[in-house]
């Protein structure tokens, strides 16, 4: 269903790109200057990462502090990338390119479509649409400071957790599923106040795989059916009800 | 020193990015990474929902997102679609923060 595919990533796309705004206005009233603040949008474009890199030099550390919190908290595209990978079957430009936006939701809308096609169209269209609107909205909070309103105000923070919902929903109706899903809600969880922010999600997600695969390993006897390979290919599960 | 800072952090954040596209396509083939590669979309979502609505910075919050996020459950219950279920999570917490 391409033309929901389109409207689902542009969706997400706006919610996720508008929060572009409150990183512009905390980098320049964090001691950036505009141009910094456009150039982490652009050449760093990993929102965690940036708001780490900003809220050290805020604090007050070194920017070279600041580059391997955000670089650290950036380890998570790594496995990102891999699990795209087989999914997006990026070459050459293609991937030199594509490389630059995977983030979180574009990695999210891409795994949670039925075929590869439909994948590839919600990783582009989630990706550039936030990258355009991020930047464009880290200028525009960057000069506007905090004069521009706070994007919680209109739900957007919620919003985005909706849609990791709605994304995660179709995939639960197979029990390693479930419990690899709940495992990592819960890991990520209790990790929040001992560990650097963005580091509970990556870890989260780690021991939850390790969880999902001790599951499957007693039962040898159970070979993967050839749908089950098929969907495997293209890093997918279930379809949507 | 701080554009030495963003320098750094761009090519570092970048490579890991490049970096995960690029494992070859044999290890991709084996039928360990194709278990791992089918578990990791729920293991990332789930914990990416946890964070995204329960965590302020290192503090565990509750706050109108788990509204929305309950609004959401409900909405996917009713089998509503996608942006229905986006817009009625954003609708719910910021009606809840208006009050």
């Amino acid at each position: 269903m391409p033309r929901s595919v389109v409207a689902d990533s542009l969706g997400v796309g706006v919610a996720t790109g508008a929060y572009g705004v409150s990183f512009g206005a905390l980098a320049t009233t964090s001691g950036l200057d505009v141009w910094q603040a456009c150039a982490l949008s652009l050449l760093v474009f990993t929102g965690a990462s940036q708001f780490a890199f900003v809220g050290v030099i805020a604090a007050g550390g070194a920017p070279l502090a600041g580059a391997a919190t955000s670089i650290l908290l950036g380890s998570r595209n790594l496995f990102y990338g891999i699990g795209l990978a087989p999914v997006l079957r990026l070459r050459g430009w293609r991937r030199v390119v594509g490389a630059q936006i995977v983030i979180d939701e574009s990695t999210a809308m891409a795994l949670g479509q039925r075929d590869r096609d439909d994948a590839r169209l919600a990783f582009r269209l989630t990706g550039w649409s936030i990258f355009v609107l991020w930047n464009l909205m880290t200028l525009a909070g960057a000069l506007a400071g905090t004069a521009i309103g706070d994007p919680r105000t209109f739900g957007l923070d919620a919003a985005v957790g909706g849609a990791f919902l709605a994304l995660l929903w179709p995939r639960l109706t197979a029990v390693p599923q479930r419990v690899v899903a709940v495992v990592g809600a819960a890991v990520a969880t209790g990790l929040v106040p001992f560990t650097a922010a963005g580091l509970p999600i990556i870890l989260g997600g780690a021991v939850a795989v390790c969880v999902g695969l001790l599951l499957r390993a007693p039962d040898a006897s159970h070979r993967a059916t050839p749908a089950e390979r098929a969907e495997g290919q293209v890093g997918r599960k279930e379809e949507r009800p | 020193m701080i554009w030495v800072g963003i320098i750094v952090t761009a090519v570092g954040c970048y490579a890991l990015k490049l970096g995960g596209l690029s494992v070859p396509d044999r290890v991709l083939t084996r039928p360990l990474t194709q278990r791992v590669a089918l578990l990791i979309p729920p293991a990332l979502l789930g914990a990416l929902i946890a964070v995204q609505v329960l965590a302020d910075g290192q503090r565990l919050v509750i706050d109108a997102r788990l509204a929305g996020l309950g609004a959401a459950v409900v909405l996917l219950l009713l089998r509503a679609p996608f942006l229905v279920v986006v817009a009625g999570a954003a609708l719910t917490a910021a009606v809840l923060r208006l009050l």
